[in-house]
């Protein structure tokens, strides 16, 4: 892909948590890039780092997790032409320079609608905070530039609702309020972690289709976290695959779905029901056999094997497989594709 | 009275702090292979360790979580000390408390030495003490003669005494070899009538102690009958119950309890003024603790093991006893140690003004009259000793309840 | 919200029904009637004993009479012509001798609470910002300290220092002087030079528990999605703790104002004992101990009317700030 449309660069990301019970390597050297205006999926099951690592290009990662090691180079676009390149992990997490950017030029939609907005202040005061944070204007502009996010994001009634306390909306409606907070001062890319997972379908449908219908306006990255691959087949551009803090697969979303390497990737496409699927007498879905492993013991070699239908004795419980690109855009890290390659 | 949530109450904000310790040094991250392989071995014990976690019973896991609180260990240790002493309280006391020194008024505590006035090492003793009259103020000083040694005996004869009131009995924990005129180890010095003050705190730790033990039981009767029966049965009971405890709560407590000590009749024997003391100190104690079954009564009716032991055909009494009760005994033991110090600083308190318990009886709330004026306490700093005795109970019981309260759930993480 | 205030106004009426029968009754339990006391009590100090007064009193609240009939007019008494009834011990009407005292009383406990408020909330936050930190550790221990002594027992040993230490005798709200003088600013002055100590001890226990309370429920709050999403806008962490978990932990904390300051009220009984403060405390405790009737009977009601109104403020504050309850009445 073109470079100069590169807008993040996450490079041998670190980020471990120091609990009582010992350290959890939760994300351990991931490895992506964000263009703009492009959307990005990660996928993995529940604990595999992906909103920790969304939370690591935020600068937010909650103690007692830290950034230990690698980059997240952002190319910034300056005023005049051309881009300037910081890296994000070496700023400090509570300085100004990130935290004009935080909010700003990178924003994030979380989870939890019902509880990611505050009980006690107006939406409009949540939205307007973040407008005067950023954008030199009056608390009056401010309100208006809120009423206006909130139309955009199909609010009904937005000059009402400005006033209403988010236990007064209903669960669609709050995340489109969230929506609009992340999205009131044009950001160039919006982290998304899980935003419909607590959602039903049909909300969870309007809300993927304002999305895309607002990267189309406004021209956004976005970098779409689920364990929804569902969600990503209609979403995204290019997919990551996470499995305990690291990339196992990287690809395009059509080689993702149509020609996976990676065993990880294909017993998560193999565990989605299919619309017409013929399953035969007394078969079930298929599941990934065996558990997550205990994150303070991970197993030696690739981390996968103990659950790997493909598993070499001798090869994946003793060495870590490396990142290897098989095709031009396709990284995987396995070594099933060493014969292919 | 309210429709106020009762998460809002003062009284439930306890519930809400918990401490536990996370240790400054992380451990750092392992990188060399034996130390990987040391971490899978680890990682097998984990799992052993995991295995008697899930076969353990709720007792044990209670045990195990209540062990690693030191703070409760050590309240816990400091209360049996303490029991033990107003259990034994005739035999620990070296005097009869009632019994006055005619000539050590206000005397100070007596040292207790091992090193003599040549510098020897000897088994621990006291000096006999010489009463001097200061020549300005007229008040007796008191002195050590340092030729006079006596030395510490352990279990020795002295005081008869009648033994819960059942034996005659003169045996002491401890005492020193003289006759009873020149007996001078006074552990904690004496009042203004030369009685002595260790002796009479044994004695009162028995009434404000066990006054704590009583009334809470009195509380948690009346609390756990009527908590149950509102939150297992609901409905009108449970609102009438409800409304009962709005309004005893809106009730000030310290001026109700105040108003219904002088109403005790002044010429009542002391057990009967202890018994209502205690009454009266449950009267509003109750509450709190049918509030708290009341409230685990109506989660627990709703959890699934209830309706699966329901489904089962398990009658109501077995459901309430073998399913629901050992549920929340932890919890209800854990408010019980709570409110035990909430009761013993009421007796206090009431004594120490004058409408509790009255002299003759002893308590150490009525010992602590002796402290009421402030010049008195300056002159004889060791009357306060019994609030010494009060706080580090208090605080004992406190630490055993944080401990306890947070073992009672040990399945929370 | 007016109909929501309407509907807790009305269900206080009754509670302060009960309350003023309890009070009676309880006041009426120990033996002996109250005539009898009041006129061995004037023998006793050498009066002359005025029959017609005794016949007044009696005649006026029904003394001798049903204790309902008595209770009757000792409440109406009350709500109709503002007449707490007679003082034994002071000779005087009741209603002369409570409503200083009880100022006092409120005055005091309003300070303090302030004053609790100023050092524990600050103190508080920055526990729970700064979790098992060496200050954190400090202060809890000295909130533990503080909550779990009786505050008498801190107003002891406060004397006793002050006594050994400047040979002060710090009891009283008042220097002699002004003791019985009416109102002034120079009253007032003197008043305030000597409200610290009291403050100081009364605020002790409070601020103690002030301080858990608050680092439990910032701890709480700042677990809570919507802290993140404040932080995911690029706000100063300072800023946003005060601005959201802070406000959130502290709306029980406010809206509890009025119960806190009901159990102040009751709760520094013995503190004012022990600083002989001009304040309810010591007055009730020897009207019981005198069996003065009116005057304790009196006290007991107007506390426990407090406590209810302290409940009532309570309530109304807390569908104040809390949007949720708010709305939902």
């Amino acid at each position: 892909m073109d470079d100069s449309n590169l807008l993040v660069e996450v490079k041998d990301l670190e980020t471990y948590f120091y609990l009582d019970e010992g350290m959890v390597r939760a994300v351990d050297g991931a490895q992506f890039d964000i263009y703009r205006g492009k959307t990005l999926g990660v996928v993995g099951e529940s604990g595999c780092g992906k909103s920790v690592t969304a939370r690591s290009i935020m600068r937010i990662v909650p103690k007692p997790g830290r950034i230990v090691g690698g980059q997240i180079l952002y190319h910034r676009a300056s005023n005049g032409h051309g881009e300037e390149v910081l890296d994000l992990a070496s700023l400090a997490a509570q300085g100004d320079r990130i935290r004009s950017i935080r909010g700003a030029e990178i924003a994030m939609v979380f989870q939890e609608p019902m509880t990611s907005l505050s009980p006690v202040h107006t939406i409009g005061n949540q939205i307007a905070e973040v407008i005067l944070l950023h954008q030199g204007v009056s608390k009056k502009e401010a309100r208006e530039l809120s009423i206006e996010m909130l139309d955009l994001v199909g609010m009904p009634l937005p000059s009402r609702t400005i006033d209403q306390y988010s236990h007064e909306l209903s669960g669609g409606m709050r995340q489109r309020a969230m929506i609009a907070m992340a999205l009131s001062c044009r950001p160039s890319l919006l982290v998304a972690d899980e935003p419909t997972t607590a959602l039903d379908v049909t909300t969870e449908a309007q809300i993927l289709t304002l999305m895309r219908r607002l990267q189309d306006e406004m021209g956004m990255a976005i970098m779409y976290i689920t364990h929804n691959l569902g969600v990503i087949a209609q979403m995204a551009e290019d997919v990551v695959v996470m499995y305990m803090g690291e990339v196992v697969e990287q690809a395009d979303v059509d080689t993702i779905f149509h020609d996976p390497v990676h065993p990880y990737t294909s017993a998560l496409l193999q565990s989605i029901p299919r619309l017409g699927q013929k399953l035969g007498e007394g078969r079930r879905l298929a599941s990934i056999r065996g558990m997550v492993p205990d994150p303070y013991a991970l197993p030696k070699g690739c981390k996968f094997h103990p659950r790997c239908g493909a598993f070499k004795a001798g090869l994946c419980d003793q060495i870590e497989p490396e990142m290897l690109e098989v095709s031009p855009g396709h990284r995987v890290r396995c070594f099933l594709d060493a014969k292919l390659g | 009275m309210t429709d106020t949530p009762e998460d809002t109450r003062p009284s439930d904000y306890e519930e809400l702090h918990a401490i536990s310790d996370i240790p400054e040094d992380y451990p750092a991250p392992v990188e060399s292979e034996e130390v990987l392989e040391a971490a899978a071995d680890a990682a097998t014990e984990v799992g052993a360790e995991e295995e008697r976690l899930y076969v353990a019973s709720q007792w044990q896991l209670t045990w195990w979580k209540f062990r690693k609180h030191r703070m409760a260990l050590v309240g816990g240790a400091i209360l049996i000390v303490f029991y033990l002493i107003a259990l034994f309280c005739e035999f620990v006391a070296p005097y009869d408390p009632a019994a006055f020194f005619a000539q050590y008024k206000l005397a100070p505590p007596t040292a207790i030495h091992i090193v003599d006035s040549e510098g020897a090492l000897r088994a621990p003793f006291v000096y006999g003490r010489i009463r001097d009259r200061d020549p300005e103020t007229l008040a007796y000083i008191y002195d050590d003669d340092t030729s006079d040694i006596h030395r510490i005996k352990f279990f020795v004869h002295g005081t008869p005494y009648k033994m819960w009131g059942l034996r005659e009995m003169d045996l002491h924990l401890f005492g020193i070899d003289a006759p009873r005129e020149e007996q001078s180890i006074l552990v904690f010095g004496t009042d203004r009538l030369g009685r002595d003050i260790f002796s009479r705190l044994c004695y009162g730790g028995r009434i404000s102690l066990s006054i704590g033990l009583v009334g809470v039981s009195l509380s948690l009767f009346l609390g756990v009958f009527l908590g149950g029966v509102s939150g297992y049965y609901g409905g009108r009971v449970d609102t009438i119950i409800q409304r009962v405890i709005e309004f005893i709560r809106t009730m000030p407590s310290i001026p109700l309890w105040m108003a219904l000590s002088a109403a005790l009749p002044p010429d009542w024997p002391v057990i009967r003024v202890y018994f209502g003391i205690t009454v009266i100190l449950s009267l509003i104690g109750w509450t709190g603790m049918a509030r708290v079954v009341r409230g685990r009564f109506l989660a627990l009716r709703e959890e699934d093991f209830v309706l699966a032991a329901r489904l089962c055909g398990a009658g109501e009494v077995r459901i309430i006893l073998r399913h629901m009760v050992p549920s929340f005994l932890s919890y209800i033991i854990a408010s019980v140690t709570l409110s035990i110090p909430r009761t013993i600083l009421g007796e206090t308190g009431l004594s120490f003004i004058g409408l509790g318990l009255r002299a003759p009886a002893i308590s150490w709330g009525v010992l602590l009259q002796e402290a009421q004026n402030v010049r008195s306490l300056a002159q004889a700093p060791w009357v306060f000793v019994p609030a010494v005795a009060i706080v580090l109970t208090v605080f004992a019981f406190n630490f055993l309840g944080d401990g306890l309260r947070d073992a009672a759930d040990p399945y929370a993480r | 919200m007016i109909v929501y205030i309407i509907k807790r106004i009305g269900m206080m009426i009754p509670t302060l029904i009960i309350i003023s029968m309890v009070s009676f009754v309880i006041i009426q339990l120990p033996p002996g009637d109250y005539l009898t006391s009041y006129a061995a009590n004037l023998r006793q100090e050498g009066d002359m004993v005025d029959t017609d007064e005794l016949e007044m009193l009696a005649e006026r609240y029904g003394l001798g009479q049903p204790i309902y009939v008595q209770y009757w007019k000792w409440v109406s008494g009350i709500i109709l012509r503002g007449d707490w009834g007679q003082s034994m011990e002071w000779r005087k009407p009741v209603k002369d001798l409570i409503w200083e005292r009880m100022a006092l009383t409120v005055f005091l406990s309003l300070i303090s609470i302030l004053v609790s408020w100023f050092v524990a909330i600050p103190v508080g936050v920055f526990s729970a910002t700064h979790q098992y930190s060496m200050p954190d550790y400090l202060f809890s221990a000295l909130s533990f300290i503080g909550a779990g002594t009786p505050g008498f027992m801190i107003a002891l040993v406060i004397m006793w220092i002050a006594m050994r230490q400047f040979g002060l005798n710090v009891g009283g709200l008042f220097s002699r002087e002004y003791m019985v003088e009416p109102w002034s600013l120079a009253k007032f002055v003197d008043l305030m030079k000597h409200v610290w100590m009291p403050v100081v001890v009364i605020a002790l226990g409070s601020t103690a528990g002030s301080i858990r309370t608050t680092r439990a429920n910032v701890l709480d709050e700042l677990q809570r999605p919507y802290v993140e999403t404040a932080r995911a806008k690029g706000l100063r962490e300072r800023k946003l703790i005060w601005k959201y978990p802070v406000r959130v932990a502290m709306n029980p904390f406010f809206s509890t104002v009025g119960w806190t300051l009901a159990s102040l009220i009751s709760g520094q009984t013995l503190v004012a004992v022990v600083l002989s403060l001009q304040t309810t405390g010591p007055m009730m405790l020897r009207a019981l101990t005198s069996q003065d009737m009116y005057l304790a009977g009196s006290f007991l009601l107007l506390l426990s009317t407090l406590t209810v109104l302290g409940t009532l403020i309570s309530d109304i504050l807390l569908a104040w700030v809390d949007p949720r309850i708010r709305m939902g009445s």
